[in-house]
């Protein structure tokens, strides 16, 4: 960080910041436009290999069971509370960024702890899922599930699934293990010491772009 | 020097009122919120007609554009007011957003290349094409 460096301005080597923000913040956008690429890459290529098969699995029965809920059909239900669960994780962190900003240090602590739990929540969900799936047959290589028009499917659905979903949720994890890492900095009070928050604010950045992420995940697995 | 919650390389600050910002925030969650719900009322709209018989392949399409269409609001709204992108200087703004603009080639052109290779091979070879209608009984579960 560069930020120490008060007498010294050669922020970006011209003297100044073009664009009024620091630079650990410009290189957190240019590699989230990257990872975008990289998630539209599996998506596009998901998209391709749908448009290429004559027929392929409905979603509404694959993905229809919730936890507790025996054998009820129930369309939508559980990918519904996942998608609700990472919006109101992703309120909290903006909260927490803005409790940053006005270096609300106990604000950072409360709103990152609601953060944390929020993004433990969802991959609890995304475990609970694959397990039932797995017991449903399942997996990369295997797919019980027929097209919709009843003939027998391939395997791609399931690889796809399971290798999307996978990445994101990868992601969602190490969107948690950073957060909590900027918790422990928060309480130990290394931001207090630097003056800003602006960690927060990077590490907030990635968290919304794993929401960015599942909006678009949702949309590609569970709806169209 | 007023308010030294910056980093030097931030020569101005963009005040956020506080109170603006709650109401800002406020309104986007539930925006969102709202959103979702519709997503998923066509999504149920979407299933209900795939469950009568013969469903409408134009109608289903169409519901399926307008899910598209409010996807991309939502991650309008995400990128703009929660993760700040529209309060920053514009040409920062255009760094990040152009390249994202190869995806309109990179979807267009990779879905209409999976359309047409499906078009091709069931012209050609036609013992490509997945077998008539295997009743999807429970029998048939289990394999590949």
């Amino acid at each position: 960080m560069s930020t120490t460096a008060a007498t010294q301005t050669k922020w970006w080597n011209g003297g100044r910041s073009p664009f009024n923000v620091e630079y650990g913040k410009l290189m957190m956008w240019y590699f989230l436009m990257s990872d975008a690429f990289t998630f539209g890459a599996f998506l596009i290529s998901y998209g391709t290999v749908r448009f290429s098969s004559n027929s392929w699995p409905d979603p509404n029965h694959v993905f229809n069971a919730f936890p507790g809920a025996g054998t009820a059909n129930l369309p939508l239900a559980f990918v519904s509370l996942m998608t609700f669960i990472l919006i109101i994780s992703s309120v909290t962190m903006v909260l927490a960024v803005h409790a940053g900003h006005n270096g609300d240090k106990r604000g950072v602590a409360k709103w990152l702890i609601w953060t944390i739990i929020g993004g433990l929540a969802f991959l609890s969900c995304q475990a609970w899922e694959w397990t039932h799936l797995h017991h449903e047959g399942a997996w990369w290589g295997r797919n019980p599930f027929p097209n919709a028009d009843g003939t027998i499917a391939s395997t791609n659905f399931t690889n796809f699934f399971f290798t999307i979903t996978g990445f994101h949720g990868f992601h969602v994890f190490s969107g948690v293990v950073i957060n909590c890492i900027m918790l422990t900095m928060n309480l130990k009070g290394v931001f207090e010491r630097r003056g800003h928050y602006l960690m927060i604010e990077k590490a907030g950045l990635y968290w919304h772009f794993v929401d960015l992420v599942w909006v678009f995940v949702f949309l590609c697995f569970y709806l169209i | 020097m007023e308010t030294q919650l910056v980093s030097p390389e931030i020569t101005f600050h963009q005040h956020h009122d506080d109170v603006e910002f709650k109401r800002r925030v406020r309104k986007t969650t539930i925006l969102l919120s709202i959103i979702t719900l519709i997503e998923l009322a066509i999504g149920l709209t979407i299933y209900t007609i795939h469950k009568g018989g013969h469903p409408n392949a134009t109608l289903v399409l169409m519901f399926k554009g307008m899910v598209c269409i409010l996807t991309l609001a939502k991650a309008y709204y995400i990128v703009s007011v929660f993760m700040h992108l529209g309060d920053e200087i514009r040409n920062m703004i255009m760094t990040v957003v152009v390249p994202l603009l190869l995806f309109v080639w990179f979807i267009a052109a990779f879905l209409i290349d999976g359309n047409s290779y499906k078009n091709l091979r069931n012209r050609y070879h036609q013992e490509h094409v997945e077998k008539a209608p295997v009743k999807a009984a429970e029998e048939s579960h289990g394999k590949d």
